[in-house]
Order: structure tokens, then sequence, then C-alpha cells
């Protein structure tokens, strides 16, 4: 029952995020200047005041917003103003497979890559391998995917002609080689940095002492003591892990020509696309929210402190 | 008593740079950023040609001393070197400005919500909560397609999504601080609110808010650059090194060094604040001062 009521504080606490999102977003977009139907021809009037009452503009702002929020409810994100034959949330269902494989992926390596490097290293701590994998992780937050992107192109595509440089081709695993490296790259190493600062502290903690003054060998101490307190920070580090990754692939996605969501926002943002953008923006800002309350519901299970906390 | 006393007055900054001294990778960072700076401000005289000069004989030539390109020239014949050093003003202006934006913002609204606590604070902390699952990088980008790519807005809307983890962790500071006995004396002084915050509890957060600076400012390169790299940043003539490795990796094909000069700048000045930031962690953060003292 407690855990019931755990869960359930926890979706509450959630909805004034998500509200403030919406409103955020609607109002940016409509104090936006310029409309969406300003064309170089511009439209007679009773023809733009037809487009104005179809699609609800001349509705008081706050009635506007209320019905915005009632058609996400239904999944309805509205018309796109480009691309005419289809409604915003057609493009989102087109785009988001693709964007979710790669940024799936991206976060899968991340923390298995990262997890591992960082264990070795704070296993190490203060040797030669310790030194490399710090150096590593550094570089690894210092070059941002922008940058890694077309450098990897430029080495695996164009000098050693290994890679595709782009495209989704048939969905073969080599087209999605690169994009995912130059993704999930600063992730390695933020997260291997965060394991090691994260191990090293609970190795020098009373109850590994304690293992270690039993006599258990490092190994039992390691997999059965350190891992799980250890990875209790990395756990929740996947929210804003989530959003970085969300982040990156707009423009890894821009630079690989993938058709994915990051895309379709771009695209929508330079054509002055008003609802895709806002709808991208929404369903985007819908799914850190998510990620973060479920970081926030399985933490607290595994770390029983923080439900007793509250 | 003439016994001469040794006192071991330690000032902040010189703390500071005492432990900082002694790790090496953020003194070659300071160095090598000393270095950069004064490359990007005056590297521009040394080169014959002005950043904006077409050389019509050397369109998309590589790297060449005799020519005076050494870093060679872009697809319209303009200097490499030369662009890459305005575009080095543009992002460390950006770095530091932005970041002195949200620095103020964020030790405001930290310092206040800690200092008159209870409701207040529990809300400003809400509004810190909710504002952090945002997904700003978005907003940032609407802000720029839709209000104009001018770089005072750049500045404005970069600093303002970016002061969030500075009011944490100032708020918690001030909530330590608050109970001290000098905050007591100047209340007891007459003082007003914003007169004990300003004047009494900001100063002695000065050595965090200089460890977020130094965090702060690579974060906000970063993002100036990726706005910069969708063609949303700086707009022609200006450039910056994220407009530069946008036009650089469309002509890697035919002409990497496009890609590869901008590229290696942004990424070792990243490199260097982030390992300056790290050092002065180490060097200021009280959390870390209160473990050696255990």
């Amino acid at each position: 029952m407690n855990s019931l009521k755990f869960v359930f504080s926890r979706l509450l606490g959630a909805v004034p995020t998500l509200l403030a999102l919406i409103c955020l977003a609607f109002f940016l977009v409509k104090a936006a200047p310029g409309g969406p139907f300003d064309m170089e021809r511009s439209l007679p009037e009773e023809v733009e005041a037809n487009l104005r009452a179809a699609y609800n503009l001349d509705d008081p702002l706050p009635k506007q917003l209320l019905k915005y929020i009632g058609d996400i409810m239904r999944g309805d994100f509205g018309p796109s103003f480009q691309y005419r034959d289809f409604n915003v949330t057609e493009l989102i269902m087109s785009g988001f497979p693709v964007s979710l494989r790669l940024g799936g992926a991206a976060i899968l390596i991340a923390l298995f890559f990262g997890a591992i490097i960082g264990t070795i290293a704070a296993l190490n701590q203060n040797t030669k391998t310790d030194y490399l994998v710090m150096f590593f992780g550094m570089t690894g937050i210092s070059i941002p995917n922008f940058v890694m992107a077309p450098l990897l192109i430029l080495l695996f595509s164009i000098f050693l002609r290994w890679l595709p440089s782009g495209g989704l081709g048939g969905g073969e695993i080599n087209n999605m080689i690169l994009p995912v490296t130059a993704l999930a790259f600063p992730q390695v190493a933020y997260i291997a940095r965060l394991t090691r600062g994260s191990m090293i502290e609970v190795l020098s903690s009373n109850f590994v002492r304690t293992a270690r003054a039993q006599g258990l060998p490092t190994r039992t101490i390691v997999l059965k003591h350190v891992l799980k307190p250890t990875f209790l920070p990395i756990v929740s580090y996947l929210g804003p892990a989530t959003a970085a990754i969300i982040t990156g692939s707009v423009v890894v996605e821009q630079i690989f020509g993938l058709p994915g969501l990051g895309r379709y926002f771009v695209q929508g943002a330079l054509n002055r696309d008003y609802t895709l953008v806002l709808g991208v923006v929404v369903f985007y800002g819908c799914l850190i929210i998510f990620f973060n309350l479920l970081v926030d519901i399985i933490y607290g299970f595994i770390d029983p402190r923080i439900k007793s906390n509250r | 008593m003439t016994t001469k006393v040794t006192t071991h007055t330690n000032s902040l900054l010189g703390d500071a740079w005492n432990t900082l001294k002694k790790n090496r990778a953020a003194l070659v960072s300071v160095t090598t950023m000393a270095t950069m700076i004064a490359l990007v401000i005056f590297g521009p005289l040394l080169s014959p040609y002005a950043v904006d000069q077409t050389d019509w004989y050397q369109i998309s030539s590589r790297p060449n001393l005799a020519s005076g390109h050494i870093f060679g020239t872009d697809d319209l014949g303009r200097d490499l070197f030369v662009r890459v050093m305005y575009g080095g003003r543009v992002s460390l202006m950006v770095g530091i400005v932005a970041t002195i934006v949200s620095v103020i913002i964020g030790v405001t609204y930290g310092s206040i919500s800690g200092f008159i606590g209870g409701k207040t604070d529990a809300l400003m902390m809400r509004v810190v909560d909710v504002l952090y699952a945002m997904p700003f990088l978005f907003f940032v980008i609407l802000l720029m397609v839709f209000f104009g790519r001018s770089i005072l807005l750049i500045f404005v809307a970069i600093g303002a999504v970016n002061w969030l983890d500075i009011a944490r962790i100032v708020r918690g500071q001030t909530l330590n601080l608050k109970g001290k006995e000098f905050v007591d004396a100047a209340r007891a002084g007459g003082a007003s609110t914003l007169r004990i915050v300003f004047k009494h509890i900001v100063p002695n957060l000065l050595g965090l808010v200089v460890v977020y600076v130094a965090l702060t400012v690579p974060q906000v390169i970063l993002v100036e650059s990726f706005l910069s790299f969708l063609g949303l940043g700086v707009q022609e003539p200006m450039t910056s090194w994220g407009a530069l490795v946008n036009q650089g990796a469309r002509q890697m094909e035919t002409s990497p060094w496009m890609l590869l000069f901008p590229a290696m700048f942004l990424a070792t000045t990243l490199f260097c604040f982030n390992f300056i930031g790290d050092g002065l962690r180490d060097a200021l953060d009280p959390k870390d001062r209160t473990r050696e003292e255990e």
C-alpha cells in the first residue's frame, strides 16, 4: 500500500511540470511574431479569416490553450502548417521510431561501456589505467557530438571508406554505427566518470572495510557489496542522460541525414511550422518528464531510504 | 610578548591558487587558455589578411606557409586562421557574458530563496524543480527562430537557461550561512534583508561561484556552438567556432582543414575549461574542505 501511495504521489508531482511545459511552449509559439499564413503572396482577407476560424485562431488564448491540452490528451497534436497531407501526430509517429532506435541504442551502449570503464578505473585508482580513463572521460565531455560526428565521417567514411556517411539505407546496422557512436560517446565518458567517483566513495566506506577485515576476496566484495550502491547515482543520472541524448539526436540526425524527430524539429523551426514545432517540444518534454518520473520511482524501490524519507 | 607569531591567513584566492598549482592538468589548462585568449585577441594582427577578405587566387587552398594562409582558406577564399580567431572571440565572449548573466540570476535567486526560507523557499525551489525538467535547448531554439538571431538574444537566452544549478548550490550554502553569528550581528545592527543578503551572504559564496563560473563557461560555449552549428546562432559576417565547424563539416570531403582547425580550437577550449573547473572544485568546494577537516 505504501508503495502504491509513493508511486501515486510521484505521478501527481509530475502534473505541474507537464502543465508548465505545455503552457510555456504554447505561449512562446503564440508570442512569436508572424502568423502561420504569412506567405509571399498575401491571402485575400476572406480566405485568411476562414482559415483562422477553421484553426480556432480567433478564440481567446486561454480557450485555445485548454483546447490544445484536451487535444493532446487524445493524442491529437493538430494539423501541420507545412506538410499539408499529414497532421503533426502522424509526423511524430513517423520520425519517432528512427529517433528511438538511435537514442535507445546510444543510451544502452553508454550505460554498458560507461559502467565497465568507470569500474575498471575505480578499482585501479591512481594508476596509469585510471589516468588514461579519466583523460578519455575528459575528452568525451569536451568534444561535443556535433564535432564528433563530422570527425567520425571524415575518418571512417571518407578516408577509410568503411562505413556509409549518412542516410538510413535499408536500416542496416552499418548505417547506424557512426550516428550511435557520435551520440553515445559523451555519455559513455560522463557515465564512466560518474561510476568511478561513486565507486571510489563506496570503496572507502565502513561496510567495505568490514568486509575486507573479514577476509572476503576483492571479487566477492565488489560483486556482492560495492556494485549496487555504486550504481544508485547512475540510475538517477538516467533522467538527465535521456535529455542529453534527445538534444544530441537533433544534431546527429541532421548530420547523418536520418529521418528522425530531431530533424523534423529543426526543419519545422526553420519553416515556422508552429504546430509541428510545438508538438515536438511537448512530445520530447513529456518523454523527458516520463523518464525522470520512471527513474524517481525505480530509485525509490531500490533505495528504501528515499521512500521512507518523504 | 616579543615572539613573532607567524599567522597563516589564507585568502580565498590564495587558497585556490595554491591548490590549483598542485594540480598539473589545471595549471597546463590555465596556461593554454591564457595563450588561446592572447592568440584570439592579437592573432588576426599577425596575418596579412582581413576576416572578410577574399583571396581569389587561393580558394579552398590547403594550409600553406608561403601564401600566409597558415590554416588554409575556405570555399570563398577567406583566410581560415583569421576566421578561426574571430570565431574564437565570439565563442569566448558568449561564454563569458552568458555565464555572467546566469551567475547573476542564479546567485540572486538562490541566496534570496535560501535566506528567506520557509514557504517562499519551498515555492522558489519547486519552480526550479519544474524548470529542471524542461527541454531547454528546444526553447532556446524556438526563441532564436521566432525572435531573430541577434547576439544579444543569444547571451540572454543561454544565460537564462543555465542558472538552475547555481541557484540550487547557492541556496544550500545560504541556508548554511544564515545561522552564523555574523548574520545575527548584522541583523542586530538593523540591516535590511536585502542588505544582509548582498553585503554579508553573497561575498561568502564567492568561492563556490568561482567554481561554477568555471564549470558554466564550457557549457555555455557548447550551447552557443550547438546553435551556431544548426545555423541558428551568430550570423554572417560574424562567425563562431560552432558556425565554422558547421561550414567545415559541409566541405570536409574536399577541404578537411576547414573542419579540423575550428574543431581543434573548440575542443581544446572546452577541455581546458573543464580541467580548470575540476581543479577549482577540488580547491574551493566547501564539501571537499569539510571532508579534509574530518
